[in-house]
């Protein structure tokens, strides 16, 4: 199809100032929050309500134009990076609060509502959103479900799935349905979440509030190295204690943390726990006793409570800006997001440093700790190809030492562009059939976010072919695709 | 005994084969439930074993003809839990009947669901491949998230071989408070009550009185209990086992029995017969003989869902109905799964 086509048929769908189709301001929809992959897309439609969406949707479908779904473009897997023949889908004009139900603890909102929006606006009624994506300012309640977005509290209240009580969605063929949870038949709710925008438009949520604890404290530890901070890790979910929040920082982390924000992380530190507790006041003050009690014999170094709400509040913003300050050591990071049994931690992080000095790339951990959710950050320069080139193969190698660790690759980012090659590894060729029937049950036309989150059988068989052993891919200097 | 996947996938291939439907049991503990299904019967219940139970992990990975009570007796020996408290309906029943039920005690909304504690699991497909989906750590978003897909399927996605749970620690203490009211003051009581962080872990309305319970740690449970008043509940462990596994005497007498879901503060569903209030609200229990469409109009009417869950009609709609593009794509994932229709035909809906 034209592209001149393809913008009157659009416009035939929504008003003319609801499409953007000029080079200039197409650029912010090149790529999401993985900058390191660009595209840009024919045009971006920005839809104000329900009955445009189904508009586009179905011109879309009977054109066989390629859809990527579109909230606030802060996806780390480049699960919103736009087709070359396509059109982005924004929610971001669907901002709306539509609900809030007091009685019943719930809020209705629109797809492109800010995540920190919704605790906002409930603050005044004691209540607040539980899951809280570090990006939370930004990103929105729908990418949260696509990608079953996590938080530093995910630990004790749960990811995305665990807070929806209810989704409506535009299915690729234009129709709606409304799935809501403990609702008869098969729980499609909870396959949407994470399903990376190939299944459907969500186009409403109703989420769960929770009522704000009446206490928290925050414990901040140092340790001389990453595997005692590990083993405090592993030492304190097994006593039974469930922290509300369980993050590590390692040392590359903790100084450019400490430069960029006043957060006052011990300098010498080689690695830093924070542990947050919450709940009923004598609960959490018997807790806080048993944390660090637990982390000195687990080899503490240093020992911090938060004693005001300032000085907790200022341990968190450390914690919240440590990726732009880790931003700031080099011109670029590629974030990896795998997830590992938590007495593994130890183990991996040493291989990880290993492969860091190995590919002479630095990588820096900032991670939800008490989920075994890692996140180390490759410093490179993209300006530099064979840089970025290494970095992808480290990136590649952490993941698959993740798959070895009993793990998976990606924890709460999503697969995107960027991990197609380790899903092959992680799944077998009838498993990710399995999941392709699945896609072409909602979308037999595949053209919701085509190419993403699951890999074509072709090049499973292909990458296995070619797959030696625990990543040693062979002529690694040949494009794959 | 213990490992019988070859088995099984042997028994699929050739029911795959000779296009042999396939009625999947375990204990048999609830045939009750669903609409009627008939074919050859796959036994799950001798594929039984604790395969990995790591408490400082709070991981435990079961196969799915486990007894429920193997289970339990297992990780009370390490003080831990199944937190979403599965229901005993009879003797034996196994964890993998629980799965594919869906079926979570009167804790359900303060603690989670049956899917919110499966962490991974594998599957028999029609076509006799065995798959896995998930894993055995606490976040996981690669590929769809089909272990969450099979909860609640009753089987007709195939049989559960092996299932991961996340586990944790049993509350400290647990606590019941008893408040005498009536109805209209008991929704609005747990209404009220429910907008501050109280450790609850049911609350159940019945025959005039008003049950909540609190669970957790000891410290927060006391403070709790003092600052609510009522009285303390005498029968409080007992009642709360035969709520969850329908053994009060209001599950025991004949007729037909309702699971209805609405939000919480629901109050005006006219409906003749005898209600029981769980799930702080969400979930009643109704007891009524009146027709079908009758309750579920009163009920969809205040945006909940009514399924018949003992007795009735068990050839007609036993799940509430489902709208009509959902029912077109229940058949195309169904046949994602099990194209030739083997499993458990027509025991969740008559299309799939
Ligand atoms: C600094 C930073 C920190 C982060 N921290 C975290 C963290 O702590 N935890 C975490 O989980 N993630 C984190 N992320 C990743 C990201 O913020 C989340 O994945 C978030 O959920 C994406 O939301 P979004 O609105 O930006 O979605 P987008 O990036 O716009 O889209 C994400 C995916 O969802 C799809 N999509 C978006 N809206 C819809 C819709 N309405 N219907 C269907 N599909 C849709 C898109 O097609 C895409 O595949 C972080 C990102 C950054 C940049």
């Amino acid at each position: 199809m034209l592209n001149s086509d393809l913008i009157a048929g659009l416009s035939a769908c929504v008003p003319s100032d609801s499409i953007i189709a000029d080079l200039e301001a197409l650029r912010p929809y090149e790529c999401d929050g993985l900058t390191a992959y660009r595209q840009l897309p024919v045009a971006v439609v920005l839809p104000k309500n329900v009955e445009e969406i189904r508009a586009v949707m179905q011109f879309c479908l009977q054109s066989d134009v390629p859809i990527v779904p579109r909230g606030a473009g802060t996806s780390l897997s480049g699960g919103a990076q736009p087709e070359k023949d396509g059109i982005v889908l924004s929610l971001a004009r669907l901002n709306q609060i539509l609900e809030v139900d007091v009685e019943n603890r719930l809020a209705r909102v629109q797809p492109g509502v800010r995540n920190l929006a919704v605790s906002q606006r409930v603050a005044e009624f004691g209540l607040y959103y539980a899951p809280d994506p570090s990006s939370q300012i930004a990103c929105t309640i729908g990418g949260n479900v696509a990608e079953n977005a996590g938080g530093i509290h995910c630990l004790k209240y749960g990811l995305t799935v665990h807070n929806v009580l209810s989704i409506d969605v535009v299915l690729a063929t234009g129709e709606d349905i409304t799935l809501t949870v403990d609702a008869p038949g098969y729980d499609l709710l909870a396959l949407m979440h994470g399903s990376e925008g190939l299944l459907g438009i969500v186009t409403e949520i109703t989420v769960r509030l929770l009522a704000e604890p009446p206490s928290a404290r925050t414990v901040l530890a140092a340790f001389d190295n990453v595997s005692l901070a590990s083993d405090a890790v592993a030492g304190l979910i097994s006593s039974g204690v469930i922290p509300a929040g369980l993050e590590m920082m390692d040392k590359l982390a903790i100084d450019a943390t400490n430069q960029f924000a006043d957060c006052g992380y011990p300098n010498d530190a080689s690695a830093i726990l924070i542990c947050e507790l919450d709940g009923n006041h004598e609960e959490v003050l018997q807790q806080v006793k048993l944390v660090t009690q637990m982390f000195t014999k687990n080899g503490a170094t240093d020992l911090h409570i938060a004693e005001s709400e300032d000085e907790r509040l200022k341990i968190w913003s450390g914690r919240k800006n440590a990726f732009p300050a880790v931003g700031r050591l080099s011109p670029d990071y590629y974030c990896i997001d795998g997830t590992i049994p938590r007495k593994n931690l130890g183990d991996v992080l040493k291989q990880i440093y290993r492969l860091s000095e190995e590919y002479g790339l630095a990588v820096a951990n900032v991670f939800h700790a008490g989920d075994g959710n890692l996140h180390p950050l490759i410093l490179y320069d993209a300006s530099n190809v064979d840089e970025f080139h290494r970095t992808e193969v480290l990136g590649g190698q952490i993941l698959e030492l993740c798959i070895d660790a009993g793990g998976t690759i990606t924890g709460e980012h999503g697969v995107g562009v960027e991990k197609l090659d380790q899903m092959c590894i992680q799944f077998s060729e009838a498993e990710i059939a399995q999941f392709r029937l699945l896609k072409q049950a909602f979308d037999p036309k595949e053209i919701l976010n085509p190419g993403k989150a699951i890999p074509t059988l072709t090049r499973c068989s292909e990458l296995n072919g070619l797959h030696v052993h625990a990543g040693a891919i062979p002529f690694p200097d040949i494009e794959r695709f | 005994m213990g490992d019988q996947t070859i088995q099984l996938i042997h028994d699929v291939k050739r029911a795959s084969k000779d296009n042999e439907p396939l009625e999947i049991v375990g204990r048999r503990t609830k045939e009750f439930l669903g609409r009627a299904t008939s074919g050859t019967i796959l036994d799950i219940s001798q594929h039984t074993g604790i395969i990995n139970y790591e408490p400082a992990e709070l991981i435990l990975m079961v196969r799915a003809g486990t007894p429920l009570s193997e289970i339990r007796d297992t990780l009370a020996g390490a003080h831990q839990c199944l937190l979403f408290d599965p229901p005993h309906y009879g003797v034996g029943g196994t964890i993998g009947g629980i799965v594919a039920a869906g079926l979570a005690g009167p804790c359900r909304p303060y603690t989670g669901a049956v899917r919110d504690f499966v962490l991974g699991l594998s599957c028999i497909n029609g076509a006799g491949e065995h798959l896995h989906f998930g894993g055995q750590v606490m976040k996981n978003v690669a590929g769809y998230d089909v272990s969450r897909l099979m909860v609640g399927a009753m089987g007709t996605l195939g049989p559960i071989l092996d299932i991961s749970f996340k586990v944790m620690p049993m509350p400290e203490l647990n606590e019941t408070i008893l408040y005498e009211v009536s109805e209209a003051a008991a929704i609005s009581k747990i209404t009220e009550l429910s907008r501050k962080p109280w450790p609850f872990s049911g609350a159940c309305y019945l025959d005039g009185q008003l049950r909540i319970r609190l669970s957790g740690g000891s410290e927060s449970v006391l403070a709790a209990a003092r600052a609510l008043g009522g009285e303390h509940a005498q029968d409080d462990a007992t009642f709360w086992q035969q709520l969850r596994d329908q053994t009060l005497p209001f599950f025991r007498q004949e007729g037909t029995l309702w699971r209805i879901n609405v939000r919480p503060n629901t109050t005006h569903m006219q409906i003749a017969g005898a209600f029981l209030i769980d799930w702080g609200g969400a979930q009643r229990w109704l007891r009524s003989e009146e027709p079908d469409d009758v309750i579920r109009d009163v009920v969809a009417r205040v945006g909940g869902h009514a399924s018949r869950f003992r007795g009735g009609d068990r050839e007609g709609d036993v799940f509430h109905p489902l709208s009509k593009p959902l029912q077109v794509l229940h058949r195309k994932i169904k046949e994602t799964f099990d194209p030739l229709y083997l499993f458990n035909r027509g025991r969740m809906y008559a299309e799939i």
